[in-house]
């Protein structure tokens, strides 16, 4: 699913984010990457859907290969993968259903089948009946909810979470694991940066812990293993 | 880049949809097309107008060419001959003594009475009125004419109408000059406002390519977005000016102790003016709009 060979990411401005990154992760997996603040897991992630540029490395996504990627099929290589970010990312004009429906839109799919898809996937993260609110007049964790379903509802083999709980109470975190785990469960391989301790120790999966740019430890049902 | 036509449409219903979801942004940009455009039709009005008037002086410019006294039939045909086999000259147009005598009689007015006395012994010269396709051309055919045979003198109001030329030529040139300032700055301004207020929607756009959109299916809205925009700022600039002018051209060419200071008429004038203020509008906000959206595209 995700092929990273021998990555280094040097930003503009001297910074060394990755120091030699080398990981495979296999379709179906639930994969935590942990680290302290800093370490190089937002850039981790960020390369899988090229909102980053390796400076050398060679990465495979599903059939994509980046490094040879055009600019111009970026897109194309988003649409295969659902992507929650901490700041959720919604677009704060339009409604939950118009968000949800834009990551369709860009199918070009037919209004009958986005109408339907919607619906489908507003029910699935249990906010049915918010379909026509616009996200300020929602929780946080609703938000979180309805980026969920914009993530998932194009059908990706890919979903990467980008610490989703991190805005979020305890509680309402465990909502969004529990949603989380049932999109794993029908076979969609998850990758989510996270700073929690108590859900890398609760809901046991493989941890990847990233310091200083390098995998220093790869386990499968990990610890978080920080001091929080 | 071939676009399913329920694409179109939704990128068409987004357009439209954002005009309201943004309605502040939408009130500035629309404030800034209203305002300018304003300024560049009534510009637009004063200065195609005040070219028509310098075109109807000049059309009335011509010049009178007085033959001798003593010329006989056969020689006043040379002189018609040879004034026209003069390229520049467009028409030329005989008026004898007895006709002079009258039109003089008759710009007198009440005076040109005593005048009628001269009918028994006309003491005016046969006269050829002559004008030249391009009026500019007036100064240098008059000399070409006063050089032929059996002409006494040529009149064309010499001082007056070199002046007029020269005027004529200033004022066409600042108008030039002005339209086009003023017309940059129009670009400029809306431009400028909406530019502001897509900046404001940088993080949206960012927030679309990563979700997987392509840049023409982010564009394509902001072009729609910035059509109307442009088409809806262009309203009350077109209200006005076609009511303006309607009444302006009204109460003017009523006036017609002037016949030289009329204004185009309204139809067809006024229209044109209207469709060129709403092109302009038009193509400022879909061009504002879209160059806005170029340098956040880059994610």
């Amino acid at each position: 699913m995700i092929e990273m060979q021998g990555i280094y990411k040097t930003y503009p401005n001297g910074v060394t984010a990755l120091n030699g990154i080398d990981v495979y992760i296999d379709q179906g997996e639930f994969v935590y990457v942990v680290g302290p603040s800093g370490a190089g897991k937002s850039t981790f992630i960020k390369l899988i859907f090229q909102e980053v540029k390796p400076s050398k490395g060679d990465i495979k996504v599903n059939n994509w290969d980046l490094t040879t990627l055009k600019q111009k099929e970026v897109p194309f290589l988003r649409r295969d993968i659902g992507v929650v970010y901490q700041d959720f990312k919604l677009l704060p004009k339009f409604t939950v259903y118009e968000n949800i429906a834009f990551a369709l839109e860009v199918l070009e799919e037919t209004p009958r089948n986005i109408r339907k898809r919607v619906m489908e996937v507003l029910d699935q993260v249990g906010l049915k009946n918010k379909a026509r609110f616009i996200p300020d007049e929602l929780s946080g964790g609703e938000q979180q909810r309805v980026s969920i379903a914009r993530a998932i509802a194009n059908h990706p083999k890919l979903l990467i979470a980008d610490e989703p709980t991190g805005n979020l109470d305890p509680e309402t975190s465990w909502e969004i694991m529990k949603v989380l785990e049932e999109i794993n469960a029908t076979g969609t391989t998850i990758l989510m940066a996270t700073h929690s301790k108590e859900i890398v120790n609760t809901i046991k999966k493989r941890v990847i812990a990233i310091e200083d740019g390098l995998i220093v430890r790869d386990e499968h049902r990990g610890e978080y293993g920080y001091e929080v | 880049m071939a676009m399913k036509f329920r694409t179109f449409k939704r990128h068409f219903r987004e357009g439209s949809k954002n005009i309201w979801r943004n309605s502040w942004m939408t009130i500035a940009s629309i404030g800034a097309v209203t305002t300018t455009l304003i300024l560049v039709g009534a510009f637009l009005a004063l200065m195609l107008n005040l070219n028509h008037v310098a075109d109807n002086l000049e059309e009335d410019v011509h010049i009178k060419a007085l033959v001798e006294l003593t010329a006989d039939e056969n020689e006043m045909e040379t002189v018609e001959e040879e004034i026209k086999s003069i390229p520049e000259v467009s028409s030329v147009a005989f008026s004898s003594k007895e006709e002079e005598l009258k039109s003089l009689v008759e710009s007198m007015g009440d005076e040109g009475g005593a005048w009628e006395l001269y009918q028994q012994d006309n003491p005016l010269n046969n006269a050829y009125i002559v004008k030249t396709a391009d009026p500019q051309d007036t100064m240098d055919i008059a000399s070409e004419i006063e050089n032929i045979d059996n002409i006494e003198k040529v009149n064309y109001g010499q001082d007056v109408v070199q002046n007029l030329f020269k005027f004529n030529e200033y004022a066409r040139n600042i108008g030039l000059v002005l339209i086009f300032a003023l017309v940059f700055t129009a670009i400029f301004l809306i431009s400028n406002t909406i530019k502001i207020t897509i900046m404001a929607r940088s993080k949206e756009i960012g927030i679309m390519k990563l979700v997987g959109a392509t840049n023409w299916f982010i564009r394509w809205p902001f072009f729609v977005e910035g059509l109307l925009l442009g088409v809806l700022g262009s309203i009350l600039p077109i209200i006005i000016l076609l009511t303006g002018y309607y009444y302006l051209a009204n109460s003017t060419n009523a006036l017609d102790q002037f016949s030289f200071v009329t204004l185009l008429d309204f139809n067809p004038f006024a229209w044109q003016l209207a469709a060129i203020i709403l092109f302009i509008g038009a193509a400022i906000g879909v061009w504002g709009s879209v160059m806005s959206v170029r340098k956040f595209l880059k994610v």
